[in-house]
């Protein structure tokens, strides 16, 4: 993988890190020069997958999240959102929309709809016990003066 | 949050940034208000939202339900464009509680 800038940030699983999530990511491709619907787009994305950690993966406890960012050529984004959580025993039912094991929390289960739908591409890794890792990626427009 | 009670419509401004941390409080004012006022209509205004995830989602179809409850009517107001797309992706349409255009009609 040819990473043209990369950085990696680390945050405690507290919701009120969850702006500051998305934030810092949008803070860290605006070099790229996207649109705003893009970066809505990835702000969007990253905050699915920053909650699914605070509310899924350390249910009732605090851990560590782990984001790395990198930019790759071709105006692509790749964003790695990983925890040392619960992990997930079923990856393909956790991704069906409407799908939630937090409905007490009023939550829609939408978030790995709305990353596909707000990505180019989705991966899921999970070890039950281990962790997930959530990789979006998305290629952004070329503008004219950046070519 | 600005509330206004007008008849038996009660409006809520949101503004902002609707997320997992910001919908609890959201969602705590808005079922208090509701239990306390019993409003036939319950209105979300949505004009100053700046950024919203599927927990505004999650806050617009529990809304739904205590209206339900009330025997009221909730309506989604004021949606900016960049909302439309998360509004449209989550089939909250069938409820049939979406206004259209942007207003603000008590600012």
């Amino acid at each position: 993988m040819n990473i043209l800038n990369e950085t990696t940030i680390t945050l405690d699983s507290r919701s009120c890190n969850e702006a500051y999530a998305r934030g810092a990511v949008a803070m860290f491709i605006a070099s790229l020069d996207p649109t705003v619907s893009e970066i809505n787009d990835i702000r969007t994305a990253v905050s699915e997958a920053v909650t699914n950690c605070v509310v899924h993966a350390y249910r009732d406890t605090v851990g560590k999240i782990r984001i790395n960012i990198r930019i790759l050529p071709e105006n692509t984004v790749y964003i790695r959102i990983s925890d040392k959580g619960c992990g997930i025993s079923d990856i393909k039912k956790a991704m069906e929309p409407l799908y939630t094991t937090a409905p007490e929390q009023e939550r829609a289960g939408l978030g790995f709809a709305v990353m596909q739908s707000f990505c180019d591409a989705v991966s899921v890794r999970s070890v039950p016990g281990k962790g997930t890792s959530v990789t979006l990626r998305k290629k952004l427009s070329l503008r004219c003066h950046n070519v | 949050m600005k509330t206004v009670m007008q008849g038996n419509e009660l409006t809520l401004f949101l503004s902002g940034d609707i997320d997992h941390h910001s919908a609890r409080a959201i969602r705590e004012t808005a079922d208090g208000l509701v239990q306390e006022k019993h409003p036939g209509i319950l209105k979300l205004n949505f004009a100053d939202v700046g950024f919203m995830d599927s927990s505004g989602i999650g806050l617009i179809m529990g809304r739904y339900r205590t209206m339900q409850l009330y025997g009221g009517k909730l309506r989604v107001t004021g949606v900016p464009d960049e909302l439309r797309r998360i509004m449209e992706l989550s089939g909250i349409n069938a409820l049939d509680v979406l206004e259209g255009g942007k207003e603000n009609e008590y600012t």
